[in-house]
């Protein structure tokens, strides 16, 4: 059977369900699937193997003709969404083939990826974790980064910032994976997903969740 | 936001009694202790309820040989056993935190019979 699973959806956001001892466990409810199978790679013709993933049903005309053409040979239904999926066994795939969250059963493990929240251009305590000045009693010094630390004799005593020191800059907005929930609960009637824990990205945002790398 | 609640509606328990701060509740809570399950009652005066959906808890206060108890339980938990409300009480406010700092007879809440809107 397929060794690698995978499936796409939407993230909508974190509640909390109860085990069987009772204990409320935080989940993420995903709405994942169906995707349909569009295309294979194969090592033969492509150097590798994997298959392309189409997610979110819309109308035609939505796409341009490019695209069309693509899901027509394919003969799939037009989708909004299209992503490939690393698998060893691209063979035990049919394009066609619709994937759905009954993929998955309680207890699995899963990696999750998606686009993490944006957060704009941060400073060195948010983005790096630096600490904080003292916020009062004189202090002039609050959130800055501080020295740079050059200097040294190493570095001739000074004069220059080493690359790649943490300073202030863009944060977030980029892709996360966060490896290794577990699948609560999964609801085949609505195309639900419940993951233990958090996944990247605002509520609406796409994810992608597959078998765990390191089980 | 819909699936949200419609995962959270399955989870909700449909025996909550109605109840408010400054009512004197009895909650009957399932422990596990030395691999047996028992019931633990817990009763005291309501002083807090917060959150909604599968999240809501309430805080209840008794006084304990002279000590103050509180213990915030889930609502909806299937850990509780059952929730009797012994009795009503009457305050002017949603959170009863003032009681911390009073005790004996200045700690009381008045009981009401009826509450208006209410069989």
């Amino acid at each position: 059977m397929v060794t690698v699973k995978g499936i796409l959806g939407r993230k909508l956001g974190m509640t909390q369900v109860f085990d069987e001892a009772g204990r409320a466990v935080p989940v993420t409810v995903v709405k994942a699937g169906p995707c349909v199978v569009v295309q294979k790679r194969t090592p033969a013709r492509d150097g590798y193997s994997a298959i392309q993933l189409g997610f979110e049903e819309v109308k035609e005309g939505r796409l341009n003709r490019p695209r069309r053409g693509h899901l027509a040979r394919a003969g799939v239904r037009p989708v909004r969404i299209l992503r490939e999926l690393r698998v060893p066994d691209a063979e035990a795939y049919q394009v066609g083939q619709d994937l759905r969250v009954d993929l998955f059963k309680p207890g699995d493990r899963v990696d999750v990826t998606g686009i993490s929240k944006g957060k704009g251009f941060a400073g060195g305590v948010k983005r790096w974790g630096f600490g904080r000045g003292p916020m009062a009693h004189g202090s002039k010094y609050h959130r800055g980064t501080g020295s740079l630390a050059t200097g040294g004799r190493m570095s001739g005593g000074g004069g220059r910032v080493f690359p790649g020191r943490k300073m202030p800059g863009h944060l977030g907005a980029e892709r996360v994976t966060v490896q290794n929930l577990r699948v609560e609960r999964v609801d085949p009637e609505h195309d639900l997903l419940l993951l233990r824990g958090a996944v990247p990205g605002p509520r609406g945002g796409l994810v992608i969740v597959r078998s765990a790398v390191k089980g | 936001m819909d699936l949200i609640r419609l995962v959270e509606q399955q989870q909700l328990r449909r025996d909550v009694p109605d109840f408010r701060p400054g009512d004197t509740v009895r909650v009957h809570v399932r422990v596990v202790e030395a691999g047996r399950e028992r019931s633990q009652v817990f009763e005291g005066i309501v002083i807090a309820r917060r959150g909604g959906g599968v999240g809501e808890t309430f805080t209840v206060r008794r006084v304990s040989y002279g000590v103050g108890v509180e213990r915030t339980f889930l609502l909806h938990s299937p850990r509780l056993d059952k929730i009797e409300v012994v009795r009503r009480g009457r305050v002017r406010r949603a959170k009863l935190f003032y009681l911390r700092g009073l005790t004996g007879r200045a700690a009381r809440v008045k009981e009401v019979r009826e509450r208006p809107g209410q069989g």
